[in-house]
């Protein structure tokens, strides 16, 4: 694998890391804006605008891009998170030109009314959806409680009403205010020459016009905070409790993401044995998320509502006996085993390669090849991890339930 | 595109296929055994789900941490899963360490301790997961469409009943492992960077002493009548469809296959045209084909809020009865084009190859290449495919809804 990069005449990045023993290659524009960035008046609006890049530009009616997308046998998608929009789509090397030139037009919509109000049906019914399934609503609501004023507690998906209210007008002025070379990579992953994915950039991309779009990095400020949304006919409850962790472009990340792989991975982990094999639990876990300028862990419980108390004071003990005694050695080398193998199976596969490379490019202007990792995997001691705990010990300021449970 | 491929069966009955993958860094297996959930006995509907819960929880003279703590650091990942046809093991790391791997994944299928200690919690975790399942609309139709659409216990949920987990106990599942977890009709398959040779070795030491019992698959039974509509306090209203098709084994699967991805392939399919990009009427919609050894089916959802529903559901039948109509060579052609790119990507997942090989082993008896699939795919024609949808036009259709309010059923029951 080779890694590459350069700067087009208009100003966006290339990034590339070519390997010709693949089959495929991943192409994606990782554009840093997401719901974090919206005002309260267009929530959703970010996530609603990757809806709305597939509906064409004025080369590709939405019928051509989807036709076409399918034509080459392109396994393409997009995705929208508080922080990054990111659109992909993975091809066997000969079709890389087709794909580049219909991805590279999504980053130019038309934005036209008619489609923008009948995508709005299609967005509603998104967030119905996931209002059917508790551990995602569950998550949402951790978000914005936990994150109550700050940037991040922003709904990716908005709501009922602001989705309604939202018009193409302001989208466009979303878009204008957001897509620009300066806030978007190109990553190329897989089997491909560097000088021909420079010359199809170069070809495809000249209209994305330059700028560099700013983006508010306010402080955490850590508050107490609990929220129980009730469903009376659920037979589950789900709770998701939130701290504070290291953010993206601290050092401790590696150290904090094997700790939570010891404490919470969904097997073999700490809480996996105090909840999960005894039957507690049907989920017991502890997840590290590095953004911008911030970090959490997160915590996640679903069990029946009669063993919640019992189960959360689990889990409190699991943390206190970390934040006071640490790890073992014997974990912290299980865990590095658990996630380097992890690393090796992800990074076979050009689509795996391009979510790290887009990525570690989107937090840290970085490359990372997979030997990297490996080297940090195995890097992290146990100084580290003491580190980690008593800058960000395991302590969870919000609680958010889903289910039955009116009261904690 | 094909890699060479080996296979040798051992004197207990275990099949191995092997497929050699130059290319990548890892390998990967897995064990099919046909001890699922179609074996539960009567009133007893979730016994190869708890047993699927206890492997892991001790086997071979090691305990379940140290089983766990040998595998992860052997960098693993594992998987025990519960079919209706068969319980399923599956493992990946990288090329070096799969032999050192298989014995443990050895101990669990041939020596776990199924010690009555560990029965109570393995039980409870599948009462809960059950619970969720409940929750969770679209799973619960998922579970319910089987149920309504293949006879009993094919139907039945692998994943077991509610109110039938306090009928079982420690001996039934241990009777239960006794009589089906057997090599005899097992099928390990193997895709990775590996030498051949090698792991026959492996396999060999680590299989060669599990003791041979042969068994055979239940009778079937009834197909319960379906109920159209379940109430469920759902924001969307969450509609199942299901109906006949051919099963993988037929000679004609790939008509059917190109069929099915005419009506749900890509985002260019029909379904997702006329009901989501020109009506709004859903996020997802989707119709896949499920089989069964010797039946098929094809099972479709879609999920909308109540006031559209009804649209929805008259849309997407209409979509289905006419998919025979103005099939034309750029449809067909784009189905290809996926295929060919899915088949060459296969190649770089060493996971979904050993899948494969196993599954086409117990479909098929036979694997197939993928050069075999490329070729019975680029050799299919729109009349063919026609022929094959006029032919297998939906005669009856299983609907069940799930919501605050049911549907007028009329498109389903005129057919």
């Amino acid at each position: 694998m080779k890694f590459q990069q350069c700067t087009l005449s208009n100003g966006l990045t290339l990034i590339a890391e070519t390997n010709s023993a693949v089959y495929s290659v991943a192409a994606g524009f990782f554009v840093r804006t997401g719901s974090r960035d919206e005002t309260s008046e267009v929530s959703g609006v970010s996530h609603f605008l990757e809806h709305m890049a597939f509906k064409g530009d004025d080369k590709f009616s939405a019928d051509d891009i989807n036709r076409v997308f399918d034509e080459i046998g392109a396994k393409y998608n997009a995705s929208t998170s508080e922080e990054v929009t990111m659109y992909y789509a993975a091809v066997l090397p000969e079709y890389l030109e087709r794909a580049l030139d219909l991805l590279s037009s999504l980053m130019q919509p038309s934005l036209r009314r008619e489609d923008f109000d009948m995508e709005k049906n299609v967005i509603l019914e998104e967030i119905s959806m996931y209002e059917d399934q508790p551990s995602f609503t569950c998550y949402d609501h951790i978000m914005a409680t936990h994150f109550a004023g700050h940037p991040l507690g922003q709904s990716i998906l908005g709501s009922q009403a602001s989705i309604t209210a939202l018009t193409a007008d302001q989208m466009q002025a979303y878009h204008r205010s957001r897509y620009h070379t300066g806030n978007i990579t190109l990553a190329i992953a897989g089997n491909c020459r560097f000088e021909d994915a420079v010359a199809l950039a170069e070809k495809y991309c000249s209209r994305i016009p330059q700028g560099q779009p700013s983006r508010l990095l306010p402080p955490v400020k850590a508050q107490r905070n609990s929220r129980l949304i009730v469903r009376e006919s659920s037979l589950q409850q789900h709770i998701m409790e939130m701290g504070v962790g290291p953010d993206s472009r601290d050092e401790l990340r590696f150290a904090a993401e094997l700790l939570s792989v010891v404490i919470g991975d969904d097997s073999g982990s700490r809480l996996f044995w105090e909840l999960v094999d005894p039957g507690h639990a049907e989920a017991a876990d502890l997840s590290y998320s590095e953004y911008d300028g911030a970090g959490s862990w997160m915590s996640y419980l679903s069990c029946s509502p009669e063993q919640v108390a019992e189960n959360l004071e689990r889990f409190h003990k699991v943390f206190a006996d970390v934040n006071a005694n640490g790890i073992t050695a014997d974990e912290l080398e299980q865990a590095r085993n658990k996630v380097a193998s992890r690393v090796v199976l992800r990074g076979e596969r050009p689509m795996g390669r391009l979510s790290s490379l887009g990525g570690n490019w989107m937090y840290r202007q970085d490359y990372r090849s997979i030997s990297d990792d490996l080297k940090s995997v195995r890097s992290v001691t146990l100084d580290e991890i003491r580190k980690v705990l008593d800058q960000y010990p395991l302590a969870m300021s919000t609680t958010v339930g889903v289910g039955p449970l009116a009261e904690l | 595109m094909s890699q060479p491929i080996n296979s040798f069966r051992l004197a207990n009955g275990l099949l191995v296929i092997v497929e050699q993958m130059q290319d990548v860094q890892s390998a990967a297996m897995t064990l099919l055994v046909p001890s699922g959930g179609v074996r539960d006995p009567e009133k007893k509907c979730g016994t190869a789900a708890i047993l699927t819960e206890m492997f892991a929880r001790g086997a071979g003279g090691l305990s379940a941490r140290e089983l766990c703590a040998s595998m992860d650091n052997l960098g693993l990942q594992r998987g025990v899963h519960v079919g209706s046809a068969h319980i399923n093991f599956t493992g990946a790391t990288t090329a070096d360490r799969l032999c050192d791997a298989l014995p443990y994944i050895g101990r669990m299928v041939t020596q776990p301790h199924l010690a009555e200690d560990d029965f109570e919690p393995a039980r409870d975790l599948v009462e809960q997961s059950l619970m969720s399942m409940e929750d969770e609309p679209r799973q619960r139709l998922g579970k319910m469409l089987r149920e309504y659409s293949y006879a009993a216990p094919w139907g039945s949920a692998a994943e077991g009943e509610l109110d039938h987990l306090e009928n079982i106990s420690i001996e039934d599942i241990r009777n239960h492992y006794a009589r089906n977890m057997a090599p005899d009709e097992a099928i390990l398959g193997i895709a990775g960077n590996i030498d051949p040779g090698q792991i026959r070795d492996a396999v060999e030491a680590v299989f060669g002493s599990w003791k041979s019992c042969p068994s055979s698959e239940p009778e079937r039974g009834k197909l319960p009548q379906s109920p159209f509509h379940i109430e469920h306090d759902s924001a969307q209203t969450h509609i199942g469809l299901a109906w006949e098709t051919i099963p993988y084994c037929h000679e004609r699967y790939y008509e059917a296959w190109a069929a099915i991805s005419l009506l749900s392939g890509g985002m260019s399919s029909r379904l997702f045209t006329e009901v989501r990009e020109k009506r709004g009427l859903c996020y997802a919609i989707s119709a896949s084909l499920s089989t069964l050894r010797d039946e098929g089916r094809v099972f479709a959802y879609a999920g909308t809020t109540p006031e559209r529903a009804q649209e929805t559901l008259d849309v997407t039948v209409a979509e289905i009865l006419r998919l025979h109509e103005g099939i034309t060579d750029d449809e067909l052609q784009r189905c290809k084009a996926r295929a060919k790119s899915s088949l060459i990507m296969q190649q770089e997942s060493t996971t979904s190859r050993a899948s494969s090989l196993a599954r086409d082993i117990y479909h098929l008896n036979r694997v197939v290449t993928l050069d075999e699939i490329n070729a019975r795919i680029n050799a299919l024609t729109t009349e063919q495919v026609r022929e094959f949808a006029v032919e297998y036009t939906p005669k009856s259709m299983v609907l069940v809804t799930l919501g605050p309010q049911g549907l007028d059923p009329a498109c389903v029951t005129s057919l």
